[in-house]
């Protein structure tokens, strides 16, 4: 009886006890909102401004500033200048499509031959020479931590060789690489969680083993895949140091264009955040479209 | 699909002469366009890439050589063989030629081309000051991690509490971790943190620090880095956490009520101790991403004051685009990897052995 008591009591705070804790979490939680959006706020406000705005450090729309184009018509992306010509969008809409292409085209490589990989690695046993299953596992997922510097370098100097230097098939090879062991760690754990009855009765239908990945294992790994894809996607986007070294005019990539903006003095800060609202939206909205999937990608293999 | 003892001895046969057939051919090409580039002879191709085409087609080769000789093993190694033949072709050949590179004296500025120079490199390396500083500033930022685990541990904690709106909370949280570091660089680096008319500038300003430079003083500029670098970040391993947390029994937290602990008897005696190995998978990937750190440092500072923001990445870039110093950047690199590969896998034991000790 006594100790029913005692669970009771301490079930029940005092009213004031559990206010307190509730203003504190949402107090807490308000805070870092703030601290995350804020940036992200400050950059899209700012592509609204004109000179006065940004020295005098005005921050809210029509009460403290009145929103103007420049930031936008500098990049020819505001309503008045969509329509005519403008060598800046030029450049702007090159830049983002071949990020569009590279990003795109390397997360789907590195899908393909990661899942197929993944596939077999969980479910068929190998032995070349001393390497078995978890030797293979361990170099493909080993090469995550191989710093890109390792490799800029002597790819630098190979790519000039096979003349890759400045293509977009190069910084798609060289992206594939770099999250070909994120995919295969996500996409074995997915494969894991298939119950490997399913694919038996196929092949006792008659199916073959690729005729029972392709039919069988490829609709149900599908959440997995857009996992990796959406992971794959953000790294790919935002990568800059391969696609500073090995680019120069023909395959930038947006982060690119970014930095050398910002590197040089003197740029009007309106253009500037124009750019970067523009660089950081598409994969903003998409993250934030397919969230479920990214948390997904992120703590696959983390909890067991 | 003939399992192995039922493949015809004509098949076998005729698989393992494709295998060598396409070796001999891959040799041939490599060895014909290496003696065209010497000028040895006067047949070649321009450029190397036709090898990859050769490389390519040796792959498809011994791919259909693996199905001739080994019936159904051979169907099941096809899965492995794109990714190991990438795999090969994108890490081990460079790296091996990345280790040749170390050992030259190679300036591309320079017009004597590239000579075998042995391990001077290394021993120029070992008095170099600035790499011994890059090395030390890598440690301070690894360091920094315990930081950003407690905050993510908190944001953790907050989203898995009983709130509403937890979706939104959460996506908004995750946001950072979205955007480009070299657009974050710009957007808090170079206008939020700018000395005249940042908003944070102003707003040190008001707490009634002077003169608010960010990035001017040593000390100030690591840190803003580390800061710069957690926004980022900090999401990551909080998704993370908060997947420890919600997998986390339900049980043993009743159970700990019903012996009236309070929330932080909870938290210290049961919550944590079963986030371990949660947070020690979470704490090292995070330092393996750390350990890249580059572009936030190259876009903000280029490692400046002094030095005293530099990570290896962008000291080594540096020294790639400012000196055109292939050799020297090269052993540079491939030190730092051999002292990553130690580390990581100490890192790993400890890890393990610590996780074995606990549970």
């Amino acid at each position: 009886m006594s100790e029913q008591t005692e669970y009771a009591q301490s079930e029940i705070q005092s009213p004031t006890a559990f206010y307190a804790s509730r203003i504190f979490i949402y107090g807490a939680l308000l805070v870092w909102a703030f601290i995350c959006l804020f940036p992200i706020y400050w950059t899209i406000s700012t592509s609204f401004k004109v000179a006065v705005d940004v020295t005098q450090g005005h921050l809210i729309p029509w009460v403290d500033f009145t929103p103007d184009w420049r930031g936008w018509r500098s990049l020819g992306l505001s309503p008045d200048t969509i329509g005519t010509g403008s060598t800046v969008r030029d450049e702007f809409m090159k830049r983002f499509m071949n990020s569009v292409i590279t990003s795109i085209s390397a997360s789907l490589l590195a899908i393909i031959i990661g899942s197929l990989a993944a596939y077999g690695l969980t479910r068929f046993r190998y032995k070349f020479g001393f390497f078995k299953n978890e030797d293979i596992s361990f170099f493909f997922l080993s090469q995550l931590i191989l710093p890109p510097v390792v490799l800029a370098l002597p790819f630098l100097v190979l790519y000039r060789e096979v003349a890759m230097l400045d293509t977009r098939i190069g910084l798609i090879l060289i992206y594939t690489l770099t999250v070909l062991p994120i995919v295969i760690w996500i996409m074995r754990d997915q494969f894991n969680s298939i119950p490997v009855e399913l694919e038996e009765a196929a092949l006792v239908d008659g199916l073959s083993i690729w005729g029972a990945f392709f039919q069988i294992v490829l609709p149900i790994a599908l959440p997995g895949m857009v996992a990796a894809f959406i992971l794959s996607m953000v790294l790919c986007w935002n990568e800059y140091f391969f696609a500073a070294l090995l680019t120069s005019t023909n395959a930038n990539t947006i982060p690119v264009m970014v930095a050398s903006q910002t590197g040089s003095q003197g740029i009007n800060w309106w253009s500037m955040a124009a750019l970067s609202t523009a660089a950081i939206a598409p994969l903003a909205i998409l993250g934030i479209a397919l969230e479920r999937y990214l948390i997904k990608g992120m703590t696959a293999g983390a909890v067991k | 699909m003939l399992p192995t003892d039922l493949i015809p001895e004509s098949r076998k046969r005729l698989g393992r002469g494709l295998v060598w057939l396409a070796s001999l051919v891959l040799l041939a090409v490599f060895v014909g366009q290496g003696l065209y580039k010497a000028e040895l002879t006067s047949f070649g191709f321009d450029t190397w890439q036709p090898l990859i085409y050769f490389y390519v087609l040796w792959g498809i080769a011994l791919g259909a050589g693996q199905v001739m000789t080994r019936g159904e093993d051979g169907y099941k190694a096809l899965f492995l063989l794109p990714a190991v033949l990438f795999t090969i072709a994108m890490v081990v050949f460079p790296t091996l030629f990345g280790f040749y590179i170390a050992m030259t004296d190679w300036n591309l500025s320079s017009f004597s081309g590239r000579t075998f120079n042995g391990l001077d490199n290394f021993w120029q390396m070992l008095g170099d000051a600035y790499y011994r500083n890059a090395l030390i500033n890598m440690l301070i930022y690894v360091a920094a991690i315990s930081v950003e685990y407690v905050i993510a541990f908190g944001l953790a904690l907050l989203l898995n509490a009983q709130i509403r709106a937890r979706k939104f909370f959460r996506v908004v949280f995750l946001l950072p971790l979205m955007l480009s570091p070299v657009a974050v660089s710009w957007m808090i680096g170079k206008s939020l943190m700018e000395y005249r008319f940042g908003p944070l500038a102003r707003l040190f300003r008001w707490l009634g620090w002077d003169t608010p430079a960010f990035f001017a003083s040593p000390v100030s500029a690591k840190i803003s880095i580390m800061v710069l670098d957690a926004w980022t970040f900090i999401p990551f391993m909080m998704i993370m956490l908060l997947a420890g947390l919600q997998a986390m029994p339900r049980d043993v937290l009743e159970a700990a009520k019903v012996d009236g602990a309070n929330a932080w008897q909870t938290f210290w005696g049961v919550i944590f101790p079963l986030m371990l190995p949660v947070s020690l998978t979470a704490v090292i990937l995070r330092i393996i991403f750390k350990l890249k750190l580059a572009d936030i440092v190259i876009t903000v500072t280029s490692g400046g004051p002094g030095g005293a923001t530099d990570s290896i990445t962008s000291f080594i870039y540096r020294e790639y685009r400012d000196r055109s110093n292939v050799g020297y950047g090269t052993m540079l690199a491939m030190v730092y990897l051999i002292l990553i590969i130690i580390f990581v896998t100490l890192l790993l034991k400890l890890a393990n052995r610590f996780v074995r000790n606990v549970t």
